[in-house]
């Protein structure tokens, strides 16, 4: 029989929105710190205390000015966020008891004005001059609307349909609905910016062109697809990020099997799993290693097992075995830990002779993701395969500028430090522009 | 366990706490709950010359979400009749004969219509009478209330009015809408008053509605000014008791006093007490939380009394007052620094930019390895390492002047202290100084003269 569709109800933000009465009271709670540690800890600074006391004031309009100034995404970041690791995890009060739910009041202030459709920046002074960005995701937009608030006409090009990239497709439902990420992308069109989907650039060749029409160029390409695991029957495997995908923009097509196995353990593989099991299979996470290796924050972890989501550590998967076309089980060797290997790990070793195979139907992979291709095809110099750039995020090429999980090789990718790449890489563009072009009548 | 029974000027209770003339104490049924939940006594509200209330009639003070902190009201004495009125206070006095009961009374000035109203109150047996001068709205634009406590003369007069025609222990309740609530006391010992209660509510306008622009209460797009009551008073009303419990006449009159002002909890009640109140009146917390609050106000003033080793209300009354001091009597040589201990602190930081911004900049932040740091991070961190990088604030002791600013805004209990440190001048008051070297108070270059021989350096 053909699985039904997951019911709506399973891909809904998992946190309610604070009503007006829990903002306040959360609100009234921060200690409103003087030179504060959880802003020190964003890596955008968006200035917590600031944002907070405005919401304790009841000023929401002037919330959502101060976290949007620091970072275009605030509303994305408010619920992508690994805030356990950042502003709330640096938060003073969680010394002896628990931090300022910071996460949700950005949202809460972020969302007061875009569900109202209240623009809060202009376009800058009009400069003549021309940028161009590439890929629409955080760092893409980011760099955008910190351009056209300097006055430059931006033009943001996405290959796919929507714009907003990692928000509007890799992100689950229950952590950022697609409608969050495309306030966005409205915010950004009505600072001007021209927003063209369905335009890929693909070689060196679209890359000349763009310099030849514009005065700077921003990559933000993001990373590549899931790494092929090499293995029997793969051709069956799913692609984790296309399931994420599909549970957003087309959770009617949603097709997966009663016995789910999700291969890895990053926090992708989570997600992936999540949507599964809401989907309501019964989900099992196989891994290699154990749960201290294990790239998924800890937090997430422990969503994952009170979702019910099933782990196995210590499997490494071999062969996806099939009849007639349709998954009957994934095949597995029993792992132990060996000697660290060059990520200063233990190197997982295969146990002889433990093979068994897992019954399940479908089978998903979220084991990572690849470089960047489309760095090696533009013809810049890499690092380690990611996009080299300078601490302007400046690339090998003059006017072209890089920034987000394509140049991630210094550090963890995520959506905040996406954003800041953003802001960095705008005010260098805005620096180099503006050298270049002496003020009118100064040739005189 | 503690004895919690009072008399206060003969009227009988077996604990202090009485419910204060207010809506609280509008009728019997309401009383005979407020009894059974323990109450030691009620005044009842006020009755008297025929009144209309309106709608509405509360306006609610909330900081910080803390609902309210005060209450102001625009309503008038009890609006219900007065033969009912006295029918209950009799009832309500034969059910509950351990318990105190008071009646407010509040008339015309005129020696008639207090003589009457004394009969009534008398006929219903109950113990005492209390005298309203205190209401600051409605009534006294008619010439009662605040009208006659805010002038001595009047008050003196309506009060010997009072005592002249009764045998019932008079308590003047006085307002605290006066420059001096010593004037206002001093007339109603003169005009032969038993006992003294303060303080009545404060004038007050409590907000106005950003979205609608009315004063609120919102009275038919009108609003007035109100009585201003509840925890934000306190401290204005310990200040009006310990003018009394200090003030030469008062004392030599012996006359106990009843304290009220913002008591909310056993606490509170205790610092009434410590300052000298013999029994004490609650309203607005019984309006905020209902009658049940009184279980634990004499349970927690019990069980902190035997802790203290008090064995009755009297043991504990006054116990602070000599502490009570003027300005002039101050040890000018006494010095007191502000210090952080670094195991408590959180590094808010609220200290050091209170100290920097608003005070005397003797607060310094120092990184780990006792380097001193400026405020403010470098972006490239990118939030790593905050908790090891986080500076601490290090008090400047020799800068320090002792203000205690820093101890008042810091969140964590204990975190500063204000530690005593010899000075290393000799003790003088400014009263002695002054005496002895009246120079310094009229000429700045004398006064500098004298910094300079005592070692004072102003920073």
């Amino acid at each position: 029989m053909e699985p039904a569709s997951p019911p709506s109800f399973a891909f809904q933000e998992l946190l309610p929105p604070f009503t007006a009465h829990e903002a306040a009271v959360e609100a009234n709670r921060c200690l409103y710190c003087y030179d504060a540690p959880c802003l020190q800890a964003c890596p955008t600074h968006i200035d917590i205390p600031t944002f907070i006391r405005k919401i304790s004031t009841g000023n929401l309009r002037g919330s959502a000015r101060t976290i949007l100034e620091s970072n275009f995404l605030g509303g994305t970041c408010a619920r992508v966020c690994p805030v356990q690791e950042l502003c709330e995890g640096a938060c003073v009060l969680g010394k002896d008891h628990t931090p300022i739910a910071i996460g949700r009041l950005q949202r809460y202030a972020v969302d007061h004005v875009q569900e109202r459709g209240v623009q809060l920046f202009q376009p800058g002074t009009p400069t003549g001059l021309r940028v161009a960005v590439v890929g629409s995701g955080p760092a893409g937009i980011s760099a955008s609307a910190e351009l056209a608030k300097l006055g430059h006409s931006v033009t943001l090009f996405e290959r796919r349909e929507l714009a907003g990239g990692l928000s509007t497709y890799g992100i689950i439902v229950l952590r950022e609905p697609v409608e969050v990420a495309q306030r966005e992308v409205e915010a950004l069109k009505a600072l001007g910016v021209t927003v063209t989907t369905q335009t890929e650039l693909t070689d060196r060749a679209g890359l000349d062109l763009l310099l030849s029409e514009y005065d700077a160029v921003f990559l933000g390409l993001g990373l590549g697809a899931v790494p092929a695991m090499g293995i029997p029957g793969e051709a069956h495997i799913l692609d984790g990020l296309g399931v994420i995908e599909a549970s957003k923009v087309a959770p009617e097509t949603l097709r997966l099997g009663e016995r789910v196995v999700v291969i890895g353990a990053g926090n992708t593989a989570i997600d992936a799993a999540t949507v599964a099991r809401r989907a309501g299979a019964d989900t099992l996470m196989v891994y290699r290693r154990t749960e201290h290796e294990m790239t998924a924050y800890r937090h997430e972890y422990e969503f994952a097992l009170h979702e019910g989501i099933r782990f196995t550590f210590l499997t490494q998967p071999i062969e996806v075995v099939a009849e007639g076309g349709q998954v009957t089980g994934l095949k597995c060797v029993q792992m132990r830990l060996g000697a660290p290997d060059s990520s200063g790990r233990p190197r997982p070793e295969a146990v002889p002779g433990s093979e068994f195979v897992i019954p399940c139907d479908t089978v998903i992979k979220a084991i990572g993701q690849e470089k960047p291709a489309l760095a090696v095809a533009l013809g810049l110099e890499l690092e380690g395969g990611y996009i080299r750039v300078d601490d302007t995020l400046a690339t090998s090429l003059p006017r072209v500028y890089a920034g987000g999980d394509c140049v991630r090789v210094r550090g963890s990718a995520s959506t905040v430090m996406a954003v800041q790449d953003g802001k960095i890489a705008a005010a260098a563009i805005h620096a180099a522009l503006s050298m270049a072009v002496p003020e009118h009548g100064a040739a005189d | 366990m503690a004895d919690l029974s009072i008399n206060f000027a003969g009227i009988r209770a077996p604990n202090p706490f009485w419910l204060a003339s207010a809506p609280p104490t509008n009728s019997g049924p309401q009383i005979h709950r407020a009894f059974e939940h323990g109450w030691g006594g009620a005044v009842w509200k006020t009755i008297g010359a025929p009144v209309l209330n309106i709608s509405n009639r509360y306006g609610g003070l909330s900081l910080g979400g803390q609902r309210l902190l005060a209450i102001n009201n625009v309503e008038l004495i009890s609006d219900r009749p007065l033969d009912v009125n006295l029918r209950e206070i009799a009832e309500v006095k034969r059910m509950w004969p351990d318990r105190a009961v008071i009646v407010s009374a509040m008339v015309d000035a005129d020696p008639k219509a207090w003589r009457d109203i004394v009969m009534m109150i008398e006929d219903t047996g109950a113990d005492g009478i209390e005298l309203n001068y205190g209401c600051p709205q409605g009534m006294s634009e008619r010439g009662m209330g605040a009208a006659v406590g805010q002038v001595p003369e009047m008050c003196q007069l309506n009060t010997h009015w009072v005592t002249s025609v009764t045998k019932l222990p008079v308590i003047v309740k006085l307002t605290p809408n006066v420059t001096h609530i010593t004037d206002p006391a001093h007339a109603a010992l003169a005009g032969g008053a038993n006992a003294l209660s303060l303080i009545n509510t404060i004038n007050s306008i409590m907000r106005v509605d950003l979205d609608t622009l009315q004063i609120t209460p919102n009275i038919g797009g009108r609003g007035t000014h109100g009585g201003y009551a509840g925890p934000a008073v306190k401290p204005i009303a310990l200040n009006m008791l310990t003018e009394l419990m200090t003030d030469a006449e008062v004392l030599r009159s012996g006359v106990p006093i009843c304290g009220m002002g913002g008591i909310q909890t056993w606490r509170d009640a205790a610092e009434f007490l410590l300052l000298g109140a013999t029994s004490l009146q609650v309203c607005t917390a019984a309006m905020h939380y209902g009658y049940r609050i009184v279980e634990d106000m004499i349970d927690g003033l019990s069980n902190w009394m035997d802790d203290k080793g008090f064995a009755t209300i009297y043991d504990v009354a006054g116990r602070s007052l000599p502490q009570v001091s003027t300005f002039g009597q101050l040890d000018l040589s006494y010095q007191a620094v502000a210090r952080i201990n670094p195991d408590k602190c959180i590094q808010c930081n609220l200290c050091y930019v209170a100290c920097n911004d608003t005070a005397h900049q003797c607060i310094d932040l120092y990184a780990e390895g006792g380097i001193r740091v400026d405020p403010g991070f470098d972006p490239r961190m990118n939030g790593k390492g905050v908790a090891d990088t986080r500076p601490t604030p290090v008090v400047r002791e020799p800068d320090c002047v002792g203000c205690a600013l820093c101890v008042n805004v810091c969140p964590v209990d204990g975190c500063i202290e204000m530690v005593s440190v010899p000075s290393g001048r000799e003790s003088v008051t400014w009263d002695q100084l002054t005496a002895q070297r009246p120079a310094v108070t009229q000429q700045w270059a004398a006064m500098e003269a004298y910094r300079d021989e005592a070692g004072i350096e102003i920073h």
